[in-house]
């Protein structure tokens, strides 16, 4: 029988495993053991398998009881006023998002062994995914901004290493390159943001900032809209919110279990699970410098919430006319971070991360399905060469179905409608009408553009000769898949949203579901708009999918509206403005800093310091004649000066 | 005029002079070791003068031990010199260049 | 009569050495080492001339038997080992020369102005008789330690002779 509360330190060994323990696997496998598969299997497994189990012990300890700790802090470096330290928190929030990506890590581990069986690189795949569970770790439960800040460009590393596993594919390559510069824009006025924020309040750590902030709640000044944005920019990055949002569909060119972890369940979650961490700072009045203060009463929440908005109305639009399918997850997923990012700036950080948590289960499960697929199609991806796929693959078929049913938000039977319904209901309690019609309005496109995946390439007839020869992986495959369908489906049954609510606010009067109605029909009774308009919406998207794709075979909507269809095609010609208007800008800085380099660093500097040396040293090799005579002159010169100089 | 202590201390740094001119100029080692002695007598004679004008002994026991150093050294560094001839069959200076890369 | 002597002496002596030294380094006629050698033979009997001068006789006794006997006849045998030629009539380099002469006279300019400066006003009268005796005196008992270390110097010169002598030095 465990003990039902530990000693009150052992919470810090029990963070420190979790976060260490894939460091740990991670190392191991690229010292030592790459060349033996079957010890990097049972080495990463069991690293995030025990870390997962950790987490649960963790949560049910510390989690539940709502109770907040910070682990003794390692202090790291302190310059000036500036003291920065390892430290661990282990609050609710940090506890549910530790099992979430352990979690999801250990079923895409699981998954792994299958899907990337036959690739000649295993161990530095499975290396690779250990650090980035650790970098991942690290943001979840680090305490202050340069911690958070230290392994978030960890979590940039390691995902450029993921996404550019398959480096020798050029578009793979490319595309890891593409996420990290694209990712440093973000990064670097986050950076700017941890800067502003460090200079009002004179620390880095979380909790002593909200204290600060508690106490003397103007203390941010006129910076306090800026530095909320400009942290928020790091969110931009990471979560690929609309102008930084270029990356994320690109790097579908990575493996797909890559895709499932960090492109739906974790890493762009960072970005989210940061604005919910540091919430305290993002809902302040608005206060620009004055240069600025043309942005008036525009507060950081409001820039958040247009910001989340607009990238999931765009990335919903952009998704129907998808025709790869990991693409079509990829808008799937820029748009339901849109609904969280807006559903911060709404002021609820708690339906944030419920949805956070729930889209981390249902999308990873899309994920892992569409690896499925695509490896049962022999890495086929555009959806058009499929079909008929429901009947060869049952089980990747139905779990994927329930997937979409909770990303498209289907009553009752699945999580996606609890934590959207919570989106809605703070977009309308924060009397943002605007913003609650384009989340509703989302609802539409999303059944639309996922029943069109689903139709197409699932239902219907084959056609082509590998969809018609496809069938259900093996078990390490398919298992992960049906774990991940159970909280799917069943996640909003629990009172996850209450919890955040009271995690992110505590003290917060939270609404509590009583009786089996309210916790089944909690949101029609809660927020009944959102959950009708929703509903209805839903209804409407599924029949004009199926009314345009069923039984098709070609999309039809090229014929029908050629500009419109063109136009999503090419994703709103985003890498095409950008190509246009912001490379050759940053071409021409990066051509007058090669300038700078070249000729003044390298060729002034440099060069001039090793020439003048160089001179230097021909002019003095000519005294070494070997001949002793002229040392034997040297030598008297010398002792005459020195004589010289002590008659003096 | 009365011979005083300076008038040995000019023979001396004259001879001194003398024998490092011939350390410099001439090109055979064993004149150039021959220049050296000469720069050791000159550092004899105004020891001693020293010694004589300054009540002290002690200049003349310095003498005494140079004089038998450089004895030795004389012994030693000519059989340097003989070696060296026979490994290079040279003993001029300009012919002893190793010391150059 | 008694102050005259000693310094019509100590100029002939001087004179002598600095002329036999100079022919002795620097001999416009021969560049023979031999010559060099007989040179400096005489040089250093005009040197012991002027210990004498100095009241110095053991020294001077030294110095004509340890210089010119012994050191001397050393460097005539090896001269005569090494049956060198008369120094080959090499270019001589006159910024060699000059550079040289330079330096000497640099050097020798200091040494005479900072004699003439320090011009020594207790210097004039002699002070010390430099008999046996009293050198014999100092020499074993201020000064026995450094003497026994001479000794061991001796030796261990005329090891490493021997050992430098030998035919195949490897």
């Amino acid at each position: 029988m465990e003990p039902t509360h530990l000693p009150a330190t052992n919470f810090q060994d029990l963070a420190w495993a979790i976060l260490l323990l894939p460091l740990v696997s991670a190392l191991a496998i690229t010292l030592g053991l790459r060349r033996n598969r079957e010890l990097t299997t049972t080495l990463s497994l069991s690293a995030v398998g025990i870390g997962f189990g950790l987490s649960v012990w963790l949560f049910f300890l510390y989690g539940v009881s709502g109770e907040r700790l910070a682990a003794t802090p390692l202090s790291w470096m302190s310059v000036g006023s500036l003291s920065a330290h390892l430290g661990l928190t282990v609050d609710p929030l940090s506890t549910l998002m530790l099992m979430v990506v352990t979690g999801v890590s250990f079923l895409v581990h699981v998954y792994s062994t299958g899907y990337m069986e036959d690739d000649p690189e295993y161990p530095r795949y499975f290396a690779s995914l250990g650090f980035f569970t650790f970098s991942m770790l690290g943001i979840v439960l680090s305490d202050n901004f340069v911690q958070t800040f230290i392994f978030w460009e960890l979590v940039g590393v390691s995902s450029y290493l993921l996404v550019g596993f398959w480096y020798e594919k050029p578009a793979a390559a490319d595309a890891a390159k593409k996420a990290f510069l694209t990712n440093r824009i973000g990064d670097f006025g986050f950076l700017l943001g941890i800067l502003i924020v460090w200079a009002a309040t004179g620390t880095v750590s979380f909790d002593a900032m909200a204290a600060k902030l508690k106490a003397e709640p103007g203390i941010l000044g006129a910076a306090a809209s800026l530095a909320g944005v400009l942290i928020f920019l790091g969110a931009v990055g990471k979560s690929a919110q609309l102008p930084l949002h270029v990356w994320l569909p690109d790097a579908m060119e990575g493996p797909t279990p890559v895709s499932a972890l960090i492109h739906a369940a974790t890493m762009v979650a960072a970005g989210v699970y940061m604005l919910c961490r540091v919430y305290f700072l993002l809902d302040l009045p608005a206060a620009w410098p004055a240069a600025l203060s043309f942005l008036g009463s525009i507060s950081a929440l409001d820039v958040i919430a247009w910001t989340g908005a607009l990238t999931s109305l765009v990335a919903g639009v952009i998704a129907i006319q998808q025709d790869d399918i990991k693409r079509i997850l990829a808008y799937s997923t820029l748009s339901q971070l849109g609904y969280m990012v807006m559903a911060v700036g709404c002021g609820g950080p708690d339906a944030a991360m419920f949805h956070l948590t729930t889209h981390a289960c249902f999308k990873a499960l899309l994920f892992l399905g569409a690896g499925a697929v695509i490896y049962a199609c022999h890495h086929e991806q555009n959806i058009w060469k499929m079909g008929g796929l429901a009947k060869r693959m049952p089980v990747t078929f139905w779990t994927f179905l329930l997937a979409t049913a909770a990303l498209c938000g289907l009553p009752v039977l699945s999580s996606g409608f609890y934590s959207k319904d919570a989106i809605f209901a703070a977009a309308l309690a924060s009397n943002r009408p605007v913003l609650f019609g384009i989340g509703v309005l989302v609802v539409g496109l999303t059944t639309l553009y996922m029943s069109r995946l689903v139709i197409i390439a699932f239902l219907g007839e084959s056609r082509s000769e590998a969809a018609s020869h496809a069938a259900d992986p093996g078990r390490n495959m398919t298992l992960p898949l049906l774990i991940l369908a159970v909280p799917s489906v069943s996640l909003g049954w629990l009172p996850v949203g209450a919890y955040f609510k009271s995690a992110i606010f505590p003290g917060a009067v939270t609404h509590s579901a009583e009786g089996f109605s309210d916790v089944f029909f909690e949101p029609f009774n809660h927020s009944p708009l959102g959950a009708f308009l929703g509903f209805g919406l839903m209804a409407f998207g599924l029949s004009v999918a199926f009314a345009t794709y069923w039984g098709a075979a070609m999309d039809p909507m090229p014929g029908h509206l050629p500009r419109l269809s063109r136009a999503l095609r090419n994703r709103l010609y985003f890498d095409e403005i950008y190509a246009a208007t912001l490379i050759p800008l940053h071409d021409a800085v990066a051509a007058l800093a090669d300038w700078v380099d070249r000729w003044i660093v390298q060729g002034l500097f440099v060069r001039g310091i090793s020439g003048g040396m160089d001179l230097f040293g021909r002019a003095l090799r000519l005294v070494q004649t070997g001949n002793l005579q002229t040392y034997a002159f040297l030598f008297v010169a010398g002792v005459a000066l020195v004589v010289l100089l002590a008659l003096k | 005029m009365i011979v005083g202590l300076h008038h040995y201390l000019v023979v001396s740094a004259l001879l001194f002079s003398l024998g490092l001119f011939g350390v410099l100029a001439r090109r055979n080692l064993l004149v150039i070791y021959m220049s050296l002695e000469l720069m050791l007598n000159a550092a004899n004679l105004a020891l001693v003068a020293f010694s004589r004008y300054n009540a002290n002994l002690k200049g003349q026991v310095m003498v005494f031990f140079i004089i038998t150093v450089a004895a030795a050294e004389v012994a030693v560094g000519l059989a340097l010199i003989v070696a060296l001839y026979r490994r290079r069959g040279t003993a001029h200076v300009e012919d002893l260049n190793s010391l150059r890369l | 009569m008694s102050e005259l002597l000693p310094s019509a002496l100590f100029y002939a002596f001087a004179g002598l050495a600095l002329v036999f030294g100079f022919l002795c380094v620097a001999n416009p006629l021969s560049r023979n080492p031999v010559t060099s050698a007989m040179f400096l033979v005489l040089t250093i009997v005009s040197l012991a001339g002027l210990y004498i001068l100095l009241h110095a006789f053991f020294l001077a006794a030294i110095q004509i038997l340890v210089y010119a006997g012994a050191v001397m006849v050393l460097f005539l045998f090896v001269i005569m080992l090494l049956n060198l030629e008369e120094e080959e009539r090499r270019k001589i380099r006159g910024i060699t020369l000059g550079l040289g002469a330079l330096s000497v006279a640099v050097i020798a300019g200091i040494l005479i102005r900072a004699v003439v400066a320090a011009r020594p006003s207790a210097g004039t009268t002699p002070l010390v008789e430099g008999g046996i005796r009293n050198l014999g005196h100092t020499l074993f008992t201020l000064y026995l330690l450094p003497f026994e270390a001479m000794s061991l110097l001796l030796l261990v010169g005329m090891v490493g002779v021997i050992l430098l002598s030998k035919k195949d030095l490897k």
